[in-house]
């Protein structure tokens, strides 16, 4: 053991919640200790493909045959690439097992996924939290919508959110930036859909983490229509550790950034019941060393904070610090989708488009809200766009030369397509546990992943592929046709539960502050914690319960609470 | 609408770009031991020259102009599968024994309309054998010349439109015939 710092709280992991953590914590005062497992990227610096073109990519962009030796598990789908080769974990050194097939797309390294990420940003509605109470799923969230509501409100002025206020129970407005357009032809769509439906199925314009409008004070300008936010933004124009949390936290001078440090465990004091701190391994170094402090934060995303978690205090649980519920590890849920339809829209010849956005349209959920009940329960929305077809389209129908060439080098019909992201109910049964006869890079046991999408979800994909074609054909779309193209849990790269939050430390891991019932001190506000998904994009609310947890904690720490 | 184009258009417009994956520009499997076959410097003047039959220069540059054919043994040799190899290679060599059978000498001596039927009549081929469930060579050079082409700086520029920081966005600029396509999405 090295010599042991003390801070007032450590966050652990970078990405979108810990970002939000440290922010939170060091503008409210404290020292902070920022835990990252990778290497730091610096905003703008390090984005080295953010000003590429196809041409300057040797393969065009595509996967070499390397690449897919050194991932199999990112292989199996579009994530791997040319473009963000580099920016996944590394699969030799971080294994896992896989039970059942489980597909587990990490970012190692400062910012994580917060730099990867697709930006879609919603709120959970009251319905989403009444949930699993009303249908007697699992157990009841500790909170109600309008104990998050302000907290959405904050996250959402501070990384600035572009879209349209629309009304919906289900879908709750928020402070927004100027929307994203939709192009002529997603409007005329969309007009064709509230008329076919009588309002009761819409196409809105997607919510985004893309800013419409420059942030001077945080040093972000406005999305310049690259579409290439997933390589870094050198505009700053999308929120992401990097351009709006870390600025924030570090110019109040209270934050320490430690990049290649892994947690191996929280550091249990049981006879105060609190934790102390935590072990680091130097990932370069292989050095242990401890940090202490009053709080903790757990952000290593879903699956890496309860790891943490279960690998500590095993002297008092042998399933680790939260685990005397028995939930700890269970209730994995994700977004299943990969279920959709598509067709051609006529009448928009003389119409095309400038600039690339970063986005498209969303249908909010119709289906089981106030009408009659499906065979399954909760919903399902969907995500899309339009636009005119390129180069591509017609490799197969046209032939060789010169007028071949000139039709390739105008644009082609205009096409539509969606695709459904579907709620996963938390179930007993999917759950991770470690593995200890697999280790790691650092001898460090891994994650085993037991994880399928059953009955409710199979039930519902039937209706996210026949609703899409059914959406579309009522709007006119010719050419309609639609897929189920096959769902492994964790594509959808939204993993939440494993450490849900609950009224009843018998039946919960954490309280209704992100608190682990066990060691009040240690919070965690990730996705762990959710305890039903919803069917939207789940970034927004870690954003917004890790701030107002981080307002609890220190609120608590003042009174002498977490003593 | 066929998967790869419906994924394609999902992707493209879900900030998700869709890259990788198709299956037919590049194989699913993967092979442990990659042992290179290797080109030419022939090989690659051949490819050009198939490339600018498929794509040739006009008032526009054409598949040479964008070194098309350096790029497609590049990606041969990288991101395809020992197996795609072979029959890339192997089908070089098919191309040049059928060309030979139908005009005496090979693709080089051709003249340039005997280049433009040779080629075509390969492409009405390839596109049967296709429809038919198997792969043809001369599939994989056609899809290839077309990546390679409008993915490349001569023809994302020159013959498609690029603006590298477009600034703004507007969903209804108006187009007439003859206005080119933009090079990315």
């Amino acid at each position: 053991m090295s010599t042991t710092q003390h801070f007032d709280a450590i966050v652990v992991g970078s990405g979108i919640s810990g970002g939000w953590a440290a922010k939170e914590l060091t503008e409210k005062g404290l020292k902070v200790l920022l835990l990252e497992r990778g290497r730091n990227i610096e905003h703008i610096k390090d984005y080295v493909n953010a000003s590429k073109d196809p041409w300057d990519y040797p393969h065009r962009g595509r996967p070499t045959q390397e690449m897919k030796r050194n991932h199999p598990v990112l292989q199996r789908d579009f994530v791997l690439n040319e473009e963000t080769n580099g920016m996944w974990a590394n699969e030799q050194e971080s294994p896992y097992v896989e039970k059942k097939r489980f597909d587990w797309y990490r970012g190692y390294h400062v910012g994580g996924r917060s730099l990867l990420w697709g930006r879609q940003s919603y709120r959970l509605s009251q319905r989403d939290f009444e949930a699993n109470l009303r249908e007697g799923i699992a157990i009841d969230w500790p909170i109600r919508y309008q104990d998050i509501a302000p907290w959405y409100d904050y996250v959402e002025t501070f990384a600035g959110i572009s879209g349209t206020v629309e009304g919906l129970d289900h879908l709750p407005d928020g402070k927004f930036l100027p929307p994203i357009e939709l192009n002529c032809v997603e409007k005329d769509v969309a007009a064709r859909i509230k008329k076919a439906y009588g309002g009761k199925r819409l196409m809105i314009n997607s919510r985004t983490a893309n800013i419409t409008q420059p942030k001077p004070e945080q040093g972000r300008v406005n999305c310049q229509y690259r579409n290439k936010c997933w390589l870094g933004c050198p505009f700053g124009a999308y929120f992401s550790t990097q351009s709006s949390t870390l600025p924030a936290a570090m110019k109040t001078g209270n934050l320490t950034l430690r990049p290649f440090s892994i947690v191996s465990q929280v550091l249990y004091d049981k006879d105060n019941k609190r934790a102390r701190g935590v072990e680091v391994i130097d990932a370069e170094t292989n050095q242990t060393y401890e940090f202490t402090a009053n709080i903790i934060f757990l952000n290593a995303s879903s699956f890496n904070s309860t790891w943490i978690l279960m690998n500590s205090a095993t002297d008092i649980w042998p399933g680790g610090l939260g685990s005397s519920s028995g939930e700890l590890g269970h209730n994995v849920m994700d977004h299943h989708f990969r279920v959709g339809a598509g067709g051609v829209v006529e009448g928009f010849e003389d119409k095309y488009y400038y600039g690339r956005r970063p986005a498209g349209f969303y249908i909010p959920r119709f289906r089981n809200l106030d009408d009659t009940p499906r065979n399954y329960v909760r919903g399902f929305g969907y995500q899309g766009g339009a636009s005119r077809e390129d180069w591509n389209r017609s490799v197969a129908e046209m032939g060789i030369g010169a007028d071949f060439k000139n039709a390739l080098a105008e644009p082609g019909a205009w096409t539509i397509g969606m695709t459904a992201f579907g709620e996963m109910l938390p179930h007993h049964d999917n759950r991770i546990y470690l593995d200890h006869t697999v280790k790691d890079k650092w001898g460090l046991p891994v994650l085993a992943m037991d994880v399928e999408i059953r009955e409710n979800e199979k039930a519902m994909r039937k209706d996210m592929l026949q609703d899409a074609i059914d959406i579309f054909e009522a709007a006119g779309v010719k050419n309609v046709s639609g897929g189920d193209w096959g769902y492994s849990p964790g594509m959808g790269i939204h993993e939440m539960g494993t450490a849900r939050m609950g009224r009843d430390p018998k039946t919960s891991v954490l309280n209704a502050f992100n608190q682990v019932w066990d060691a009040p001190n240690v919070f965690v506000t990730d996705g762990a914690c959710m305890t039903s998904a919803s069917c939207v994009n789940p970034s927004l609310t870690y954003m917004a319960l890790t701030a107002r947890a981080v307002d609890h904690a220190v609120k608590e720490l003042r009174k002498g609470n977490l003593k | 609408m066929n998967r790869r184009e419906l994924l394609k258009l999902i992707a493209a417009t879900t900030g998700t770009a869709m890259i990788g994956g198709s299956g037919l520009l590049t194989g699913c499997a993967t092979s442990s031991t990659q042992t290179a076959l290797t080109f030419s410097p022939d090989d690659i003047v051949l490819l050009d020259e198939i490339a600018e039959t498929i794509l040739p220069r006009t008032q526009t540059p054409g598949a040479k102009d964008a070194k098309v054919g350096q790029f497609m043994t590049v990606y041969v040799n990288d991101c395809y599968t020992r197996e795609e190899q072979a029959t890339f290679h192997k089908g070089l060599l098919l191309l040049e024994e059928r060309c030979h059978k139908t005009y005496g000498h090979g693709f080089m001596a051709l003249q340039p309309a005997e280049r433009e039927e040779f080629v075509s009549h390969l492409d009405k081929h390839a596109k049967a054998e296709i429809a038919a469930g198997k792969m043809h060579y001369f599939t994989m050079i056609k899809q290839l010349t077309l990546f390679g082409f409008f993915t490349s700086e001569v023809g994302g520029t020159q013959v498609l439109r690029h603006v590298a920081i477009p600034g703004r966005f507007d969903g209804e600029l108006p187009y007439k015939p003859g206005d080119r396509a933009w090079a990315t999405r």
